[in-house]
This record gives structure tokens, sequence and C-alpha cells, in this order.
């Protein structure tokens, strides 16, 4: 019993140095989240300025039109057929999936980030506006440098949350040849028998980065929150 | 140096400021009072066109504010204005809450903004508190640093709404006295309040608001012995 439990582990670990494949796709898993997420930012940041700006000014009527667009579209079709649609259409000469993958997250996770930074922005007095409005600051600079910056520190948890979803999200990137933590689990699956202990192993991986990841974002809000200058 | 003419305000439906002319000169103290609702905010912020004017026209030394071709953000450099509930900028300092105007519109560089800064701080008493956030302050302090965050400026006309009304009663004097000193100074000012004693004593002309309208104005020793409109001297009897 206990050495057909070490054979099993032998097999999905150490034969052919199978474990290399877990991290490679650990790594993969990780990078691709951590690139789209910034990406994401950068997008959903942009959208949600745009539309706070359209809907007190009446301004960017055609960027506001592309931006309500560009979110019913995201948040109106599944994930996966996104990334298949980046990869096998858009970028259908690409012949590795991870910049893709990114991309494609990145810009998925935008439209969630946007709602995030609107409601962020939205959340931040009005007066502030008005005093920075009042000292001769144009709206631009009032939004830089007194709007934004409050917005952003009143979203931080919520885009570590974002973060910790796109994640565990990534696991579908074996759809388009990416070998990422569950995509590695699944070779090794298939080229071991085995299937409980590579499945759960990735799954321990998941469930491991998700809690230390969800107890940094802890840390965080506390010293946020014992920072906050009120 | 602030001239108004036929000003309306409607929010909606709602008429909020009829048919206000007014004019105020240089080195006037005027004090807007009135039943709460009256307009006496819509009608300051509509001076700095935070309040965009349904009809009518706003001049500022000359230059009709109102007009789409006037550049607003220029004008607002030389007009200040201090709110109930000060609009500090919690993420910054107290120094950096001074200067960022100044140097963000390229009218000082940081050594000299940081100089007057702190020349500002040190005569309110606070020059101790630059590097600390708003949230450390006193609500009196708070007020106190929006009023030279104004000032670093050197705006020409300060514009005040019940720069008193949110705080404690121990801390109105600092506030008053401030406001005082900037008035014996010779600053152009607008203020509303409820302070009837401190209008009294810093006004040269007190204007009292009722339903959008300026129904009776005077100096201020005229204004409070010999009101004229009934609902003036019904107001008087309330809060006096
Ligand atoms: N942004 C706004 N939208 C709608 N109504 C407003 C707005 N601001 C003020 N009002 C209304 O205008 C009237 C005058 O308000 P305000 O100028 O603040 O009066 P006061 O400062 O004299 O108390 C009030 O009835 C108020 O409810
Ligand atoms: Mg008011």
């Amino acid at each position: 019993m206990f050495a057909d439990f070490t054979h099993s582990l032998y097999k999905c670990f150490i034969y052919k140095d199978r474990y290399l494949l877990f991290i490679e796709g650990i790594q993969n898993t990780l990078l691709i989240a951590l690139v789209a997420v910034f990406i994401g930012i950068a997008i959903g940041m942009l959208i949600a300025v745009i539309r706070v700006y359209h809907q007190q000014t009446g301004k960017f009527k055609f960027a506001n039109a592309v931006c309500g667009l560009y979110l019913t579209v995201i948040r109106g079709t599944p994930m996966v057929v996104q990334l298949l649609i980046m990869y096998f259409v858009i970028f259908a000469s690409a012949r590795n999936g991870v910049p893709v993958a990114m991309l494609a997250f990145g810009i998925n996770s935008g439209a969630y980030v946007a709602e995030i930074f609107r409601a962020g922005i939205q959340a931040v007095d009005k007066g502030q506006t008005e005093a920075g409005r009042s000292l001769g600051l144009s709206s631009a600079q009032t939004m830089r440098h007194i709007v934004l910056p409050q917005a952003i520190k009143n979203v931080l948890p919520a885009l570590g949350n974002e973060f910790i979803v796109l994640f565990k999200e990534t696991a579908i990137v074996g759809y388009i040849a990416i070998v990422d933590l569950t995509r590695a689990a699944d070779i090794i699956r298939g080229q071991s028998y085995e299937a409980f202990i590579p499945l759960f192993t990735a799954a321990a991986m998941y469930l491991i980065i998700v809690i230390i990841l969800t107890q940094l974002l802890k840390v965080f809000e506390r010293r946020l929150a014992k920072s906050d200058r009120g | 140096m602030i001239e108004v003419k036929n000003l309306y305000k409607k929010f909606g439906q709602l008429e909020v400021l009829h048919d206000i002319s007014e004019t105020i000169n240089e080195g006037e103290k005027v004090v807007i009072i009135g039943p709460s609702g009256s307009g006496k905010s819509t009608f300051l912020r509509c001076l700095n066109l935070l309040e965009e004017p349904t009809s009518g026209e706003i001049y500022f030394r000359g230059q009709n504010i109102t007009d789409k071709s006037c550049d607003i953000d220029k004008m607002r450099q030389k007009m200040g204005m201090v709110f109930q509930l000060f609009h500090l900028f919690p993420h910054k300092t107290i120094l950096e809450n001074i200067t960022m105007a100044p140097i963000l519109l390229k009218l000082m560089n940081k050594k000299q903004a940081e100089e007057k800064a702190y020349g500002l701080l040190e005569r309110i008493g606070l020059a101790d508190k630059a590097l600390t956030y708003p949230g450390k302050l006193s609500g009196g302090q708070k007020q106190r640093i929006a009023i030279i965050r104004s000032l670093a400026m050197n705006p020409e006309v300060m514009l005040f709404d019940e720069p008193t009304s949110a705080l404690d009663p121990e801390m109105i004097g600092e506030v008053l006295d401030l406001i005082h000193e900037l008035a014996d100074e010779g600053m152009t000012m607008v203020l509303v309040t409820h302070e009837m004693g401190f209008a009294r004593e810093v006004g040269t002309r007190i204007l009292f608001m009722d339903a959008g309208s300026i129904v009776e104005q005077n100096k201020p020793a005229e204004f409070f012995a010999n009101p004229q409109n009934p609902r003036l001297k019904s107001f008087l009897d309330a809060v006096l």
C-alpha cells in the first residue's frame, strides 16, 4: 500500500523530471495573471475616467459609446471564447500563446476593473473636486492629482481580489496550448495514468497560493486602514 | 471687482436664484445672511462658476466669466474659496495641500511654494504640522489650513461659505480671528455666515437673501438697527 503510493509519487514527480512541468505550469499561471491584472488596471482606469467624465460633463460621447460596447461584449461572452478568438483569429500567426493569453485576460479583466474604478472614483467626495477646481486646477489636473489617487487607494483591496480571481481563471489557457498549472497536471495525468496525485497537486497549489495572496491582501488592507489619514 | 447681472439659477424645475444683480467692489467685505435654503451657497458658488448660472452674466475684473470663451480656471486662481467642510486633500500632507496648486499651475517652483506655505503656516502657528496629514488635525486647524491653502494662490477675493458652521463651538473663534485678520489687511471678501456678531463687526455691507433674491442690504449698523423687510425682521428676531 505505502509502496504503491510512493511509486505513484515517483511516477508523477520524479520520473522523467515531471516535477519540472509543474514548475513551468505554475510560473506561466502566475505570469499570465500578473501581467493581465496590470493590463486590466490600465484599461479599466482609462475606461472609468472616460465614463465618469462623460457622466459629469457630457463630453467624450464617442469614446464613451466605445467603452459601453466594450463592456457589453466582454461581459456578455465567455472568457474561453474570447481566448480562442484572440489566439486562433486575431493573433492566428502567434506561436507562443503566453502573450496572447496575457492580453486576452487583461482585456477581459479591464471590463471588471473599470467598474471597480468607476465606483472608486464616484466614492471620492465631490467636495474634493470642487476644492481642486476652486484653486484653479483644470478638471484633468483635479482628476489626476486629487481624485484618482484617492480612488486608487479606495480600490486597492478590490484590485487585489481581482488578481486572485484572475489567478484561478487562467486555468483555461490550456485551450491554446499553454502549459499552465492545470495543463501540467493534466499532461502528467495522461502520461502516468495517475489521476489523483497530479490533479490534487494542482488543486493544492492553487489553494495555497490563493490563501497566501488572501493573507497578504489582509495585511495590506490593515496597513492601508492604519495609514488612513482621514 | 465682481459684477453680477440678472443672475438666475435653476436646478431642474426649482428656481434657486431669481434675478440677482449685485456689484462687489475691491476691499469690500460683503456678508450674506439668510435662512437655510435661500440660495446663499448657490449664489456664492456661481461667483466662481462652481455652479453654472442658468442665465445672467458675471464679470470678474471686467471679464465676463460666464462667457464660453473665458478661461475659468485662470479666473479661479484669483478667487479663493473656503468651504463649510474644509475639503482638504486627505492623501496629501498639509504642506502639499498648500503648495500643490501653485506648483501644478506653474505659478511658483517647489522651493518658492514651500517658502510661501511655511510663511503662511507660521502665521497661523501650525508650522509644526507641515508634514502631517489632514486627518490628524482638529476642525479649527483644518479650516485655517484650508484658508491659507487659498491664500497661497494670492487671490484677489475670498469666498467663504459658512466657514465655521461645521466646527465645534470652541474652535469657531480661531477661524473667525483669521478671517478677521484678512479683512483688516484689506482682502476683498464675500462671506456667508450665521455668526451675526462677526457679520456686524467685519462686514462693510450685509445682504439678506430670501427665496433666491437679495431682499435687503445695508451697512452693518443700519442693517441690524433698522431692518425694513418683514422677513428680515423675523429672521433677525429668530437668530439674535
Ligand atoms: N446641486 C443641487 N441640485 C438640486 N438642488 C439644489 C442643489 N444645490 C442646492 N439646491 C437647492 O437650492 C436651494 C438653495 O440651496 P443653497 O444655495 O444651498 O441654500 P443656502 O446655502 O442658503 O442654505 C435649496 O432648496 C437646495 O435644496
Ligand atoms: Mg449653504
